[in-house]
């Protein structure tokens, strides 16, 4: 009899998760010798809970009620669950506060290639560390993780969430403009960002700074060529505390917008010519835990396991 | 598509080609002619993908020929760096992880709800029984147009000509691209609400774009001056 699983899930059998596994126990080892203790959270909570984190409209989520009748969620991350932790567990516990997982994400996402519904992600919280520090070290574990699985091709997108915003901010863009151009910088339609952005009547170098600056990517060299407006001071002295062997992943990219809705500062995504997609994203959260009541700044990551075995299989053949 | 995002680098054509070793899936229909008048312009030998219209592979220029809807599709999973398709194709895939980066604006168009000439049944089927039936192949683009105008709409999703659901009664209207409305004329079909425009425009697979941004951006800039 053929009995299938709910669309966007599947089986691992022992082939592939010895592979997985393999994968999980170098990042894990990694994790581990940076001082990230693993924890687990539950997989189902409590939507009102979940919610303060305020992740805007239109997150597709997995909802059931429970005998009295209050709305369960299954996680769609674990840095959601962990702030409550932070707030629950640690509520006097001395900053920062170090935390890997190995868990699966819930997202009612169009099922694509590496991108189930029901994603298996590693990751690190690192709580209490602003930045430039704390996301240093975040970027600093997160390529020893990816050296440690073995991947060789991989690099970083590194750009900020709070560039674009106070880009608009200098250029004097009206505030009931402003959620449209995020809007065309979060679907990736420079031609629509374009066309807004003439739409709105403003200086002719500011109007070319509001679609040419997202547009940049490459090396330190490309801060420089932004000046000193919005942020871009906060990328370089962080890049100032990474190492060598850092650095020379990085690639500057200032049209990285957030693209979960509690991002505050650096935002940052992996890689890999072996695969059109990214296998993991980061960055700053500095406001998600004052929501659940402890207001520290923090900052993390997750990587998509099946996707990085992915880009690790395809290195391996091409 | 298993291999969909696997790039064989020893196959490719290297930094010193017109595409500086990026790979381009080119739509063929009626965007085809113009999209290879560019790509000539960029001093890309197409003359192999001109004479040869049963071949879809071009390792040696960097130019995979497709359909304008599938071009989207390769781009995204990352099989080819670049693509051309038609803006109504990217409205009808908006769920697509793509960029968008130029409007090249060539194979412009219309989309347009027509129904039969005369009386407006559309109208009328909405008035009297709440509904009008639609017939398209852009199910996605329709259904967010009349929920944005606040019309009820039963959407049938046809592949083949369009045209002729209003004629033998499948539907009260249609919604289609035209560029020049001539089809439409001859079937008795005449134009009540236009929709959007569509123009070609040039995608890029998103880990391309930063992987290989100084390639993407040379090629853009010779785009954007002619």
């Amino acid at each position: 009899m053929i009995l299938p699983t709910p669309s966007g899930t599947r089986d691992v059998l022992p082939d592939e998760m010895r592979e997985l596994r393999a994968i999980t126990e170098a990042i894990r080892g990694v994790f581990d010798q940076h001082g990230y203790g693993e924890i687990w959270t539950p997989a189902l909570e409590y939507e009102e809970v979940l919610e303060r984190a305020d992740l805007g409209e239109g997150r597709a989520v997995y909802r059931m009620f429970d005998e009295h009748g209050k709305v369960l969620t299954l996680r769609w991350d674990m840095t959601v669950p962990i702030a409550r932790v932070v707030a629950t567990r640690y509520a006097n516990a001395e900053p920062p506060l170090r935390f890997a997982y190995f868990a699966h994400a819930y997202r009612d996402v169009r099922p694509q290639r590496g991108l189930p519904r029901e994603q298996f992600q590693a990751g690190i919280e690192l709580v209490g560390s602003p930045a430039p520090e704390g996301t240093a070290e975040a970027l600093t574990v997160l390529c020893r993780a990816l050296d440690a699985t073995g991947l060789r091709a991989y690099r970083i997108g590194l750009g900020s969430a709070a560039l674009y915003p106070s880009l608009m901010e200098e250029a004097g863009v009206p505030e009931a403009a402003r959620a449209g151009l995020l809007g065309e910088l979060a679907t990736r339609d420079f031609v629509g960002l374009r066309r807004r952005v003439g739409e709105l009547d403003l200086p002719a170098a500011m109007a070319d700074a509001l679609v040419e600056v997202p547009q940049m990517r490459g090396g330190r060299e490309i801060l420089d060529r932004v000046g000193e407006r919005g942020h871009v001071e906060m990328l370089r002295r962080l890049y100032d505390l990474l190492d060598e062997d850092v650095r020379a992943r990085l690639i500057f990219d200032l049209g990285l917008v957030r693209q979960l809705g509690y991002y505050t500062g650096a935002v940052f995504e992996v890689y890999d010519p072996a695969l059109g997609a990214p296998i993991g994203r980061g960055g700053r959260y500095d406001d998600l835990l004052g929501k659940f009541g402890r207001d520290l700044p923090a900052v993390g990551f997750a990587l998509n396991v099946d996707r990085l075995h992915i880009a690790l299989t395809g290195e391996e053949r091409g | 598509m298993a291999d969909a995002g696997r790039r064989p680098e020893v196959a490719r054509t290297g930094g010193r080609s017109p595409l500086l070793g990026l790979r381009i899936a080119v739509p063929r229909g009626a965007l085809f002619r113009e999209t290879l008048e560019v790509l000539d312009r960029l001093g890309v030998d197409t003359s192999e993908v001109r004479a040869n219209d049963r071949k879809l592979l071009f390792e040696d220029v960097g130019i995979i020929t497709m359909r304008p809807s599938d071009v989207p599709t390769y781009v995204e999973a990352g099989a080819a760096d670049l693509g051309i398709t038609g803006k109504d194709v990217l409205m009808e895939q908006a769920e697509r992880e793509v960029y968008e980066l130029h409007d090249l604006g060539y194979g412009l168009c219309k989309m347009v709800l027509a129904t039969e000439e005369g009386e407006d049944k559309a109208a009328e089927a909405l008035r009297r029984l709440g509904v009008m039936r639609v017939a398209t192949k852009y199910k996605r683009v329709a259904s967010e147009y009349f929920l944005r105008t606040g019309r009820q709409a039963e959407i049938v999703e046809v592949k083949g000509s369009v045209e002729l659901a209003p004629l033998t009664g499948l539907v009260e209207a249609i919604v289609d691209l035209t560029a020049t409305g001539t089809t439409l004329r001859e079937n008795g079909l005449v134009i009540r609400e236009e929709i959007a425009t569509s123009t070609a425009r040039l995608i890029a697979n998103p880990v391309a774009h930063k992987l290989k941004a100084a390639a993407i951006d040379d090629l853009l800039g010779r785009l954007r001056e002619g």
